[in-house]
């Protein structure tokens, strides 16, 4: 009985979640432009999909700015990461706070902040600020998850290599980042999947001429969204499942999935 | 054995952290093929010296000479020294055999020699067919050794060790004492060894270096450390002893617990307080009548291989070791030969506070 | 808005190239530093962050407290509390809640009461649907716990915007809701563009955000605890109150921060699901800077934001002081 009961809960829980995604992906299918009515089953928005520019422009720019962002702010991130972690305690926790403060940040304010620097100094917004802004933001979330795997390493590996001849270079490439790898890896999916959903910073720090997904999506919610919309999140969507299922097998503990999925 | 070359010279090496000083004016020198022990109870600075002569702490004042050159400035990959490190620090991504030929690869060691040095080390450490296996499967005695495998494959002149056998249960801590003694001898390498354990400092070593504060209080040989401690301190940190406050007679005579012992130190002078240390093996339960002075058993404990009997002589408790018990209650008579009782200048400080087991610094 | 430096266009370009000459120069000091100052690895970071996050903010304060000739003044923050003369044609279309707001003249601090209100709510909704999801799935009978918690995950794959749009399929008065009501013979029901749209899009929304840091840290609980309770003759009730509960508080106070910041900065939700009949705090500061173009009074409200966003933190660390939230990151 009570068995019964968790697993009715859970499931109404899911469906809630499932609900909507189920009917975009029903939508993406369907014949008709309608939102409500089923016109038969049909393929023809994903042919469309290709025909489409302004989808596969901003396609392209959610894709290299997410693969750019997460590759710049990995580097980035790492190296903050095995800088702060040598550090003494008082410089730590001021770098600790200047890492949290973007995170506590609510997100339309750390797009307008940067839509005001960039304006402030004359930069014109486009793919550039949209890049910056988000290596900008990505780049804390690289740090904490690489913090943690430096933190578990034993404090005397980095000297043993020295210690054997490693030059600090080599042992920074031979023997920290191969031991703090999967820490990377995490914080690489995580910035790759923030950016490529970001919507609010991008909203900020673009132009109207550049858009991502997001933006464009958001641009065209009020008129109606076309179903080629529809059929290319279920194709990102699928995209994404099986790049989760690979990550779930990495690593099958339910917390590391969770936090390469995503956080806020 | 050991030659007389300075091999490592340190000279007045001072360190400050954060305004604290945990190393104030330490001079030492290491001979070539000496088996030297730092040892001191946890926070004492043994460790920061041994990461001084490593290269891993830089000395605030002071410097370190390897061969008469001074290696202050030469970084840790520079130095012809290795280090086994306390807990390991094997790299968990490598396996057996790429830990150990970390050294020989980055020297570009050509790849046959590695493997043939790598597989004379396995022998050694008696790792044979582990090669291919990962760190993290092996036990804590196997990690040491792959540890020992690690630094010995370089050839290194002096070989540092940071409280190596710490991790390990006891009987394996012996056992690894032993073959560690066995392959500094027969490879002819300086040790240079870490422990807050002074069985083992007096085991192993050929010179015990015993360190408080971040000064050295006595350099030695296990021998002289444990017969003739330079103060209480050492007194009470080598081995158990009865730690006394005494007064010189006159020479050869000393007062302490209510009675004139004959002992053989002098040049004392007359009526100086002195600390008398007595220990517990030297005092001799004799038949009440014939013992210089006399006390009651208060208690007696089994300890294997002796009994260990608190007595009361009304003005001090002595802790007495004997083969015999003693029952409690009774009454005995206790005598101290004079070569036994061991008289040093008092020092101002309270009697030393046994030292802590265990810990890192 | 003509304040600024004139910098020309090529100033980015070579400012990111500075910024990789500056890398180099880092990496290379290390090398020749004896490897002791690993912390120099840093200083690209802390550069890049004071550049982008340090100025912004103090951008921010500085737009807060200037007028439009760059003088001192706190008018900005005088406009906050009596908003008369910033209303303008652009709220005039909106619902009635709206209008009456405008006759009232206190447009921004009540609709920063009324966001208040819409998040707190959501992250009531959402604690309350959150923590028996998570405490189930810690359930030691249910095997499939990790499994759920992927599934939990999968919806935030999809584009959140085309997600919560999805939701308008369902409520809209032609929508799937309405007619299968009407299948069933019920008389349909207006769905969208009311106060429960928005508050249903935002529960959808950030619901996860409040059951991973709850799940996290009841997984982590030590599960002889528990037995430990029972063994001393707590009930079922009394170990969920006396112990698993306060044990999971870092994650509930996580969890709590995780809904409630996203929620009352949130401003593509009220556009979509609430039609523009109700704005939010979110909506005004996109309002100020993109709509009006009034960055004082924009700053200021973000400012205001962001003191209310410390405050409520403040309060939620103080009591979890530890601040080992057991959230995700």
């Amino acid at each position: 009985m009570k068995r019964f009961f968790q697993r009715s809960y859970l499931t109404l829980v899911l469906l809630f979640l499932y609900l909507p995604i189920l009917v975009l992906i029903v939508q993406s299918f369907n014949a008709g432009k309608s939102r409500a009515k089923w016109e038969g089953l049909s393929l023809k928005w994903y042919g469309a999909l290709l025909q489409d520019q302004a989808i596969m422009k901003a396609l392209y720019v959610t894709l290299t700015v997410a693969v750019i962002a997460a590759v710049a702010a990995t580097v980035l991130g790492t190296l903050a990461a095995i800088g702060i972690h040598a550090m003494k305690k008082r410089p730590q926790s001021v770098m600790m706070t200047i890492t949290n403060l973007p995170m506590t940040m609510p997100d339309i304010v750390t797009g307008i902040s940067l839509m005001i620097l960039f304006t402030f100094s004359r930069i014109e917004r486009g793919y550039v600020t949209m890049l910056l802004a988000h290596i900008t933001f990505n780049t804390p979330y690289v740090i904490l998850s690489v913090l943690p795997k430096l933190k578990q390493m034993n404090k005397h590996t980095y000297e043993a290599a020295l210690d054997l001849g490693a030059t600090p270079t080599y042992s920074l490439f031979h023997v920290i980042l191969p031991e703090i790898s999967p820490g990377v890896v995490t914080g690489a999916l995580l910035a790759f999947t923030l950016s490529l959903d970001d919507f609010v910073i991008s909203y900020f720090t673009t132009s109207p001429m550049v858009q991502n997904l997001s933006t464009l999506i958001y641009s065209k919610a009020r008129i109606g969204i076309e179903p080629t919309l529809n059929a290319l999140s279920a194709l990102m969507f699928l995209a994404l499942l099986v790049l989760l299922l690979i990550v779930n097998h990495r690593s099958s503990e339910p917390q590391k999935a969770a936090k390469a999925a995503k956080s806020i | 054995m050991v030659e007389s070359m300075h091999l490592i010279d340190l000279n007045g090496i001072s360190k400050d952290f954060d305004g604290t000083r945990v190393l104030n004016n330490i001079d030492l020198y290491i001979r070539k093929k000496e088996f030297v022990t730092l040892l001191g109870p946890s926070g004492c600075g043994k460790t920061t010296t041994l990461r001084i002569i490593a290269g891993f702490e830089y000395p605030s004042e002071g410097k370190v000479l390897f061969e008469g050159k001074d290696i202050t400035d030469v970084p840790p990959y520079k130095r012809k020294v290795n280090t086994i490190f306390q807990k390991y620090a094997l790299f968990p991504h490598l396996n057996v055999q790429d830990n150990i030929a970390f050294g020989l690869k980055i020297a570009k060691v050509p790849r046959d020699e590695i493997k043939r040095r790598v597989d004379r080390m396995l022998d050694l450490v008696n790792l044979q067919g582990y090669g291919k296996r990962s760190v993290d499967a092996l036990s804590g005695g196997q990690q040491q050794r792959v540890a020992i495998a690690r630094a010995l494959v370089n050839e290194p002149e002096v070989l540092l060790l940071d409280e190596p056998l710490g991790a390990l249960d006891l009987k394996l801590r012996k056992e690894m004492q032993l073959e560690l003694k066995n392959m500094q001898q027969r490879l002819g390498i300086t040790f240079l060894y870490v422990t807050h354990d002074q069985e083992e400092a007096l085991t192993m070593s050929d010179t015990v270096v015993v360190m408080r504060d971040g000064v050295i209080l006595q350099i030695g040989s296990p021998k002289k450390i444990y017969d003739e401690p330079a103060n209480a301190f050492v007194a009470d940190f080598i081995g158990e002893s009865n730690i006394l406050r005494g007064r010189m007679v006159r020479d050869e005579l000393v007062h302490f617990s209510g009675y004139d012992f004959p002992c053989v130190d002098s040049g004392f002078g007359e009526n100086t307080p002195v600390d008398v240390v007595v220990r517990p093996e030297d005092i001799m339960i004799v038949g009440e009548d014939i013992g210089q002075i006399c006390g009651t058993v208060q208690s007696v404990l089994f300890k294997g291989v002796h009994y260990e009997m608190m007595i009361d002589t009304g003005e001090t408790t002595f802790k007495v070791h004997s083969t015999i018990m003693q029952p409690q209650d009774s009454r005995v008579g206790l005598s101290i030969v004079p070569y036994n009782i061991h008289i040093m200048k008092a020092t101002d400080d309270p009697l030393a506070e046994p030292a802590n087991e265990g810990g890192e610094e | 808005m003509n304040r600024g430096l004139l910098l020309p266009s090529w100033t980015l370009w070579a400012l990111g190239a500075g910024f990789v000459l500056f890398v180099a120069l880092c990496v290379l000091a290390v090398r020749k530093n004896h490897g002791m100052k690993r912390s120099f690895f840093a200083s690209p970071y802390t550069v890049w962050m004071v550049v982008f996050t340090l100025i912004p903010c103090v951008l921010i304060g500085y737009y807060a407290l200037t007028d439009a000739q760059g003088a001192f003044t706190l008018d900005n923050f005088a406009n906050f509390w009596d908003s008369n003369h910033t209303v303008n044609r652009m709220y005039k279309d909106m619902g009635p809640e709206m209008s009456v707001l405008i006759q009232r003249g206190t447009v921004n601090i009540d609709i920063l009461i009324y966001s208040t209100w819409m998040a707190l709510l959501c992250t009531v909704i959402c604690l309350f649907m959150g923590y028996p999801a998570a405490y189930f799935m810690t359930d030691r009978q249910m095997k499939q716990g990790s499994t759920i918690v992927v599934l939990f995950i999968i919806p935030m794959w999809m584009n959140f915007l085309l997600r919560t749009v999805a939701w308008m399929t369902l409520l809209e008065d032609q929508g799937l809701i309405n007619q299968i009501l009407r299948a069933l013979g019920f008389s349909g029901a207006h769905l969208m563009y009311n106060n429960g749209a928005v508050l249903l899009g935002m529960v959808y929304n950030f619901l996860p955000f409040m059951v991973f840091p709850i799940y996290t840290s009841l997984n982590k609980m030590d599960r002889k605890l528990l037995e430990a309770a029972q063994d001393l003759g707590a009930n079922p009730v009394r170990t969920f109150s006396r112990v698993t509960f306060p044990l999971s508080l870092p994650g509930v106070i996580s969890g709590i921060t995780m809904v409630f910041m996203p929620s009352v900065t949130t401003f593509f939700i009220p556009r979509i699901l609430g039609g523009g009949n109700t704005m939010m705090f979110g909506d005004l500061i996109e309002n100020k800077f993109l709509t009006e173009n009034n960055w004082g009074v924009g700053s200021a409200l973000s400012l205001v934001m962001m003191v209310l966003i410390l405050l409520s933190l403040s309060v939620l660390r103080k009591a979890d002081p530890e601040g080992e939230g057991g959230g995700l990151v």
